[in-house]
């Protein structure tokens, strides 16, 4: 194919270098700085896509990231598809490949256009809610075909092969855009010494400039933005980032910047021959004050058919003819309400093609730009516009008709102008949307015809965006501004910059125009297109008005007006504008809505970075976690941490050899722990050193029971309650030396815990002096527990282990494997435990060591799965899964571990007397034995006292840990039941979701060995 | 994301490193045991939502493991000063406006002012070691 449409001189692009490129399976040729958009209108491509609703055809209309048409799918492997990519904004490289993200199967000729066809007067507003309403189950089938049909973009069904990253960055001034405004702002700020970080969404920085018809100092004005890049560029102050959307202004002056890398280049970093490196960069920008030149986006006329390919915005024209030297056809009709429209007609007679006429709404133009379009020769039709496109697939001709803009209605007769290009443009309206970011409002101006943006703290408005257009004011304004914001910023001398010469235009005043009175009512003209993207008519609009939507909100949502990717960048105005004419109201008056992040899509791998795959969430191990990958270890998630799960091993049944089930792992490490001796790693319990003279008095103050006795060398349990008396927290305590005391935490609750000793230290007794601070992974803790335990320890350690000497809940300092050891007589296990305490760097080689003389024990290692059934069995508790906030020690049964009689009122205490926490039927702590002995309660499971009852039944109570307990050759369980203490030997339901019930006896919590003696030996 | 100035730290951090833990200046009663059913009920439970100046503790969790307050607009997000734990604000719903007017806001492009007397300053000082 040839590129038809291509100028043979002229533009900013590099003839010399063709790109093949492929789109909707045909292949092209570009040149190098072309974007996929300019190469398209190049070789003539007219249809780039269906319409999001009725299947229009549509063609390329605008230039930019305002562009609601040419949305593509992008990437020539699956791995590496990109949707909703506009062609206006992606950079042509060679072998690209790109789809119509709608239009499935193809553009030319779609299955869809039916409905378009047929439905397309059966599809008003809200079409969706009115008729996918009901039945409600069926709406996840509507929805797959709705978002086929809807033209959405996929996602690629394999993983991304590139990598993508964050920088924090931190900046006197942040300048957004790099137009005639941003770079003059930008000057004014970095010559002032601040630390600038200009960035701008384009593949090139200059914005306005690089198609500008005027001249600055008797140069070309993209010559002066050439310049002032060249001086930016070699500041070291200054950080130039091109293809960089600043996407969303949050609070306090914080921007994220999305910044395109090697997306330009090719599909893939490494396709680029940039292996390694980062194809997208998320720039979180902490700013002092932000400059906001984003400048403006021009607004299409709403007249029928304004959608066929071939509709395009004025300044959308002057862009293709000047940056990339494409004219989009052969003749054109401009129909405009303001002078700068005008520029498109002279560069397109200047381009050498015909201008069939200028259509002005206004009734006697005679600004500088109408003199010299009237002086080459090119047809001004006044106090007109273009009522009507002609044409399906392409444009075809112009209906044009004098009209009153004051009574909506046209008042001459209809001419029809041949031709197969309409450009049209109805002003200008500032891009504030990042301004709008963090909720506030946009004001409207009557002069401008436009909304600015409202007052936002740190940020500073140059330029178009809040209405100053004409080049020389630009400018000025630009310097002026960043010379402000670098005033703000705190720096004292901004060196005035020298404003360049530019020749002042005369201007006619632009007229009110949005959507052009048609011959038929509106709802019987053809097709007024309003929102392209999201397929909203004018008809639409005055449809939700007249069913009673009058907040612009809810006329957004009603027709979908500026959703999307699109978040109403050409549409918004004409949309508001249309309401207010159908309201009666003014524009101010209807309002706008709120623009949201981001300003255009990200890529999720942007948002992502680098926190993805072993990187998403930091994964905690103990000093011993490779011994247990050694040994075949399951590994459960306990908050961050990896801990064993348990342990399965090889076993030999039927001639064949396979690995334990964790049922049969299980029932072996139980028996072992019973039996003989095991051994687990403890080390993520939480420790928290404690320190101070007032550390006694802390400790009984933050624990329900007595601290002030507890004697060195002896170890306590503690129960912790929030001050509404529910158990948060438990643990136990040991005092190391009268000031000195190691607390532990359960592993989860680990710096919540220190957080809360914090919080009461430092808000309510800071005069207490005590200290805090977390151990956890400076100690590793080894359980050895089991009746054989002390024969194992005897052998490893130097400490008198005799029971006398070293009684249960006692702790020793000693060495144990020749390391220095701290040995605690604690027991999770109800067996006799001792838990050893090391340096963690020492843990594997005592753990060996361990081994090594355990081996004639069979010492087995277990994992947390059976260290909670053997928990269980003895009724002990893990908060956080025995309690869930709404369980007071006296529901546990616990009162012997509180003091109600301490001189200090501690946390919780108050609370345990009102009336609800006093309650007799409070939900409490009790044993559920199954009366089938092979049943395993579910956790979670919901008790009840008559399964017989209507649903819904009287819920009593729920299951909180069940296992199987090898031991007792049957399941049991721990639960919250109603006044549970009262019900022992009751018989109680559970009914399953099944449909099936259980049976089970309330008994005590405590199923092996009620004495404790097993513990006490 | 907010920007915020740890008056401890002396220095702006970011969010992050922080985070929010209720409102401020709650007064746990000093003899519990006196107080009623309804007013420990209060203490525990009840809290105020203004929409507007409203002042609440932060904790620099991953930083100096410091609590301290902050007078923040929840209407605007805006923070207006940050102060050390015992110190009353400087800022208040009710003389909000004539604070702005003065110029609370700091001109170097930050947020707030580090604001306020010592109430008790007991809770000021470290305690020795």
């Amino acid at each position: 194919m040839t590129q038809s449409n291509r100028l043979n001189q002229g533009g900013r692009i590099d003839r010399s270098r063709r790109l093949s490129f492929t789109f909707n399976g045909q292949q092209y040729t570009g040149f190098a700085g072309d974007t996929l958009a300019s190469a398209l209108l190049a070789n003539g491509v007219d249809i780039v896509n269906r319409s999001f609703k009725y299947s229009r055809p549509r063609g390329i209309a605008a230039a930019g990231p305002e562009e609601p048409n040419a949305i593509v799918q992008l990437g020539a492997s699956e791995a590496a598809q990109v949707p909703n990519v506009r062609a206006t904004q992606q950079a042509l490289y060679d072998g690209l490949v790109a789809r119509g993200t709608n239009g499935w199967p193809n553009v030319q000729r779609d299955v869809m256009s039916w409905v378009g066809k047929l439905g397309g007067s059966f599809m008003p507003p809200g079409f969706y809610y009115k008729t996918f309403m009901a039945p409600a189950s069926m709406w996840m089938t509507y929805e797959k075909f709705i978002r086929k049909g809807a033209g959405l973009g996929r996602a690629p069904t394999e993983a991304d092969p590139d990598i993508y990253d964050h920088f924090n960055q931190h900046c006197d001034v942040l300048v957004i855009g790099a137009g005639p405004a941003g770079l003059a702002a930008a000057l004014s700020a970095a010559r002032a010494g601040a630390r600038v970080i200009l960035c701008d969404e384009q593949e090139e920085m200059g914005g306005s400039l690089l198609d500008s018809r005027e001249s600055i100092d008797g140069a070309p004005a993209s010559a002066w933005a050439e310049q002032v890049v060249a001086e930016l560029s070699g500041l070291a102050n200054v950080t130039l980032l091109p293809r960089t959307t600043a996407n969303g202004y949050h609070d306090h002056n914080f921007v994220t910047l999305h910044e395109r890398r090697t997306e330009h280049l090719a599909d893939t970093a490494a396709g680029a021959g940039r292996e390694g490196e980062v194809r997208a960069r998320l720039h979180r920008v902490r700013a002092g004050r932000v400059v906001l030149a984003s400048g403006s986006h021009e607004r299409p006329l709403v007249y029928a058919n304004n959608d066929v390919p071939g509709n395009l915005v004025a300044g959308a024209v002057s862009v293709y003819i000047r940056r990339f030297g494409v004219v989009p056809g052969q003749r054109l009709v401009l129909s405009t309400n303001n002078d700068h429209a005008y520029r498109a007609a002279l560069d397109w007679q200047e381009a050498g093609r015909e201008v069939v006429a200028v259509v002005d709404s206004r009734a006697k133009p005679d600004g500088d730009l109408v003199k010299q379009a009237r002086d080459a020769g090119i047809r001004v039709i006044t106090g007109s516009a273009v009522m009507e496109a002609t044409g399906s697939q392409r444009v075809s001709g112009a209906k044009v008709v004098a009209i009153d803009t004051e009574r909506f209605v046209v008042t001459g007769k209809v001419e029809t102008l041949e031709c197969d290009t309409i450009a049209s443009s109805g002003g200008y309206s500032p891009v504030v949307h990042l301004a709008s970011h963090t909720g506030k409002r946009p004001q409207w101006r009557d002069d401008l015809l436009g909304f600015v943006p409202g007052e936002v703290k740190g940020m500073h408005f140059a330029g178009g965006v809040h209405g100053v257009y004409a080049l020389g004011e630009t400018l000025t304004d630009g310097a002026d501004v960043g010379a402000e914001a670098v005033r703000a910023a705190g720096f004292e001398e901004a060196a005035a910059i020298a404003v360049p010469e530019v020749a002042v235009r005369q201007e006619s005043p632009t007229s009110a125009l949005y959507q052009i009175p048609h011959e038929k009512p509106p709802l019987r003209a053809p097709k007024q297109f309003v929102d392209l993207q999201n397929d909203v008519t004018a008809a639409a609009v005055e449809l939700a008005t007249r069913e009673g939507f009058e907040s612009i909100e809810h006329v957004k949502r009603y027709t979908a007006l500026g959703f999307g990717t699109d978040q109403g960048k050409l549409g918004n105005i004409n949309g508001m504008a249309i309401a207010a004419r159908c309201l009666n109201r003014s524009i101010p008056e209807v309002g706008t809505t709120v623009f949201r992040p981001n300003y255009t899509p990200v890529s999720f791998g942007a948002i992502v970075g680098r926190h993805c795959r072993e990187l998403f969430d930091p994964e905690r191990y103990t000093a011993l976690h490779q011994w247990h990958v050694e040994n075949g270890a399951e590994f459960e998630d306990v908050g961050q941490w990896k801990r064993p799960w348990y342990f399965p091993q090889k076993r030999r049944a039927d001639g064949q050899e396979r690995l334990e089930t964790m049922h049969e792992a299980v029932a072996r490490e139980c028996l072992a722990v019973r039996r003989g001796v095991g051994i687990l790693d403890a080390s993520t319990l939480g420790k928290i050193d404690i320190q101070g003279p007032d550390a006694r008095e802390f400790l009984g103050r933050v624990y329900t029971n007595k601290w002030a006795k507890l004697a060195p060398g002896r170890v306590r349990y503690g129960l912790m309650c929030k001050d509404d008396g529910m158990l948060m927290d438990d643990g136990t305590t040991s005092c190391l030396a009268e000031n000195h005391f190691l607390m532990t935490t359960t592993t989860g609750g680990a710096a919540g815990v220190l957080e809360w000793l914090e919080l009461w230290h430092q808000t309510e007794w800071p005069e207490l002096q005590v200290y805090f601070n977390s151990v956890t992974d400076h100690w590793a803790t080894m359980t050895v527990t089991g009746p054989d335990a002390r024969k194992l320890m005897s052998e490893v350690t130097d400490i008198d282990l005799d029971r006398e000497q070293f009684k249960f809940m006692d702790w020793k300092e000693g060495k144990v494997a020749g390391v220095p050891a701290r040995v605690f007589r604690i027991s999770f296990t109800g067996e006799l435990a001792f838990e050893i305490n090391v340096q963690a760097n020492y843990a594997m080689h005592v753990w060996k060591a361990l081994f090594a003389h355990g081996e004639k024990y069979d010492l087995t290692p277990y994992g947390t799965e059976t260290m909670h059934v053997l928990r269980a069995e003895k009724g002990l508790i893990i908060a956080g899964q025995d309690t869930d906030g709404s369980v007071t020690p006296e529901d546990l049964g616990m009162h012997w571990a509180v003091g109600y009689d301490k001189p200090f009122s501690w946390i919780g205490q108050r609370a345990l007397t009102r009336p609800d926490t006093a309650r007799e039927d409070r939900k409490q702590l009790v044993g559920l034995k199954p009366k089938d002995p092979k049943v395993v309660l579910e956790e979670g499971a919901q008790i009840v006292l008559d399964p017989e009852q209507k649903i819904p039944m009287t819920m009593m109570g729920h299951v909180t840990s069940s296992y199987y307990s090898p031991v007792l050759e049957s399941g049991f369980a721990l639960a919250v039941l109603k006044g549970g203490r009262n019900r022992m030997g009751e018989t109680v339901y559970l009914p399953m979701s099944d449909g099936s019930v259980h049976q089970a006896e309330v008994v005590s919590t405590v199923f092996i060995d009620p004495k404790g003696e097993r513990q006490n030996v | 994301m907010f920007h915020i100035f740890c008056p401890y730290c002396q220095e702006y951090r970011e969010e992050e490193e922080f985070h929010p833990s209720g409102q401020a200046h709650l007064v746990r009663p000093a003899d519990p045991a006196s107080v009623s059913d309804e007013e420990w009920g209060d203490y525990l439970f009840f809290r105020d939502n203004p929409r507007g100046i409203h002042h609440e503790m932060w904790v620099h969790r991953l930083g100096c493991r410091k609590f301290f307050n902050i007078t923040r607009d929840t209407a605007t997000y805006e923070i207006l000063e940050t102060y050390r734990m015992g110190e009353q604000p400087s800022i208040t719903a009710a003389n909000a406006e004539v604070r702005r007017e003065q110029g609370v806001q700091t001109a170097d492009g930050g947020w707030q002012t580090v604001g306020a007397q010592p109430e008790n300053s007991r809770l000021n000082e470290e305690t020795p070691s």
